[in-house]
């Protein structure tokens, strides 16, 4: 009986898998067409007469890449060959530190004025006055303070994240059903183990959405301090690339800096999915 | 012996247009009598159980639990909510071992409690489901369990079974029978169903509102055991023609 069950069901979900397969396709399919039709028509009118030499064509942009990534770096003398890694490297490096900072300072602060009156009577007007300044305005203000260093950047890419985490986080704190704050307190929660156990954990959608938004902020603040306060990493090389005339590595930097935004999207989202998996099914 | 003991308790809400919610409240419970706050929306019976839950302040007049003063919500008043009010980040049994996990008893001290307050509520099966996960009746099940396993001197519920449908209604309230001819502890029940009152209390208070008062009090001189079948005998439907003529007034 089980046996018969068993043959039955084993086609059925064989058939669910090829047809979710399908759907695979047709949806990648999809996505990729307009893309590629852009970049045909790019490579095409590149190539024509008029306007060669003013935009470099996909296969030059490939190329170049490609050398930049790969190609052996000699004596150092071409800052475009072989560097991309250790340029990806700064960058990111900046953009993980100046984000955890961000984290580390703005989700406790969050949850303060989220969730306490006097905080949020002497914190939040604060970071609401100071919020409206754009984080590139204080660009120059972070290199006299700093100077052409590491700190510089960083500290632009802090503000760039911490903005965003602290309001939603605030957001998240505030939102927070009443029943159980009570159902807690009833089972006898001090303030301490309320904050912990209770509105942390319920602020945590509104935390995450905080966290995608902030670190978009934090690689568009990581290429703006690099162009400007320091000598290094993604946004440095695109400058650079620029002043010297080389399209193709710029448009290939442009390519690498969404690459990364997109890859450490999906690391949080692959991380919200696996703390979230109560809100996930609440969804559904 | 009074569990609960009310006196002159009345509170209003302040603000351009104050509001009198509750107005010269008197009540004493006794130790393991089953009390059921009867009434129409609005009639303040949920605001008198915040109070002695500790949830809301009096504004005027006296509310003891166990002789002690009612300041704070805490362990000693456990509250079923309308909604459960479980934490959905959290699996059944973490729902229901919360309260003696955050007052730091060692595991030895409270999972043989939970085991059991699982086992009578039938959710031993569901340890590891998330509430998201279980029907409303489910959820209310683990919202009855958690209390229980609190070890309350006192349980307050606030129309639990209102937001189920008809069917489970009836399965929860018989649960809540057995449960309590087990336990017998306080318990204060509100609710707006009569059937339901007369079927699980000892005493009925029946309340009015604008400003919220208690109206009568009425004994329900049934036996326990009871059971659903109850709900269709004589003694019953006598009753519950009484409360009906009261509650016109």
């Amino acid at each position: 009986m089980s046996n018969s069950s068993a043959q039955i069901s084993a086609p059925a979900t064989a058939r669910q898998d090829g047809r979710r397969f399908n759907d695979a396709v047709k949806r990648t399919a999809l996505a990729l067409l307009v893309p590629v039709l852009v970049l045909i028509c790019w490579q095409v009118v590149g190539q024509s007469a008029q306007f060669s030499g003013a935009v470099p064509t996909p296969g030059r942009v490939a190329s170049a890449w490609y050398d930049w990534i790969f190609a052996d770096a000699g004596m150092g003398l071409n800052p475009y060959l072989g560097t991309w890694a250790s340029n990806v490297q700064y960058s990111t490096l900046r953009v993980i530190q100046g984000f955890s900072l961000a984290m580390l300072i703005g989700i406790p602060l969050g949850l303060a004025i989220g969730w306490s009156r006097l905080a949020s009577l002497t914190l939040d007007p604060m970071v609401q006055g100071l919020r409206p300044i754009p984080i590139t305005a204080w660009l120059p203000f972070s290199i006299a303070l700093f100077g052409i260093r590491d700190m510089g950047s960083i500290f632009l890419i802090f503000l760039g994240g911490f903005y965003a985490i602290v309001v939603n986080t605030t957001q998240g704190a505030r939102d927070i059903d009443r029943n159980l704050v009570r159902a807690a307190s009833m089972m006898g929660a001090s303030s301490s183990q309320l904050l912990r156990r209770v509105v942390l954990p319920a602020a945590m959608p509104s935390i995450f959405t905080g966290l995608r938004i902030g670190l978009g902020i934090s690689w568009t603040a990581v290429i703006v301090s690099e162009m400007v306060a320091v000598k290094s990493g993604l946004g440095y090389v695109l400058w650079d690339a620029y002043y010297v005339g080389r399209m193709d590595i710029v448009l290939a930097d442009m390519a690498s800096i969404g690459l990364m935004g997109f890859i450490s999207d999906r690391l949080i989202v692959m991380i919200e999915h696996k703390i979230l998996v109560w809100r996930i099914l609440q969804n559904h | 012996m009074s569990d609960i003991f009310v006196s002159e308790l009345s509170k209003t809400y302040g603000g351009a247009s104050p509001v009198q919610a509750l107005d010269n409240i008197d009540l004493q419970v006794n130790t393991g009598e089953f009390v059921a706050l009867l009434g129409p929306s609005g009639c303040g019976k949920s605001t008198l159980l915040n109070l002695i839950a500790g949830f809301e302040t009096p504004s005027s007049g006296t509310l003891t639990v166990g002789s002690q003063p009612v300041t704070a919500p805490g362990p000693s008043r456990g509250v079923v909510f309308q909604e459960a009010a479980l934490f959905p980040w959290l699996n059944v049994w973490e729902n229901v071992v919360f309260g003696p996990k955050i007052a730091g008893q060692s595991k030895g001290d409270y999972v043989e409690r939970a085991e059991d307050m699982l086992n009578i509520t039938g959710l031993s099966a569901f340890k590891n489901h998330l509430p998201v996960q279980l029907s409303g009746g489910m959820r209310q099940r683990v919202g009855i369990a958690r209390v229980l396993t609190l070890g309350s001197r006192v349980l307050l519920m606030d129309e639990p079974f209102g937001a189920l449908d008809a069917q489970t209604r009836l399965t929860m309230q018989e649960l809540l029978l057995s449960v309590w001819q087990q336990l017998r502890t306080t318990v204060v029940f509100v609710t707006h169903d009569i059937d339901e009152a007369i079927l699980l209390a000892d005493t009925i208070y029946v309340m009015s509102a604008r400003p919220g008062r208690i109206a009568t009090r009425i004994p329900v001189p049934i036996e326990r055991p009871r059971s659903l079948d109850l709900i269709t005998s004589e003694l019953f439907n006598g009753l519950k023609r009484d409360i009906m003529q009261q509650m016109r007034h």
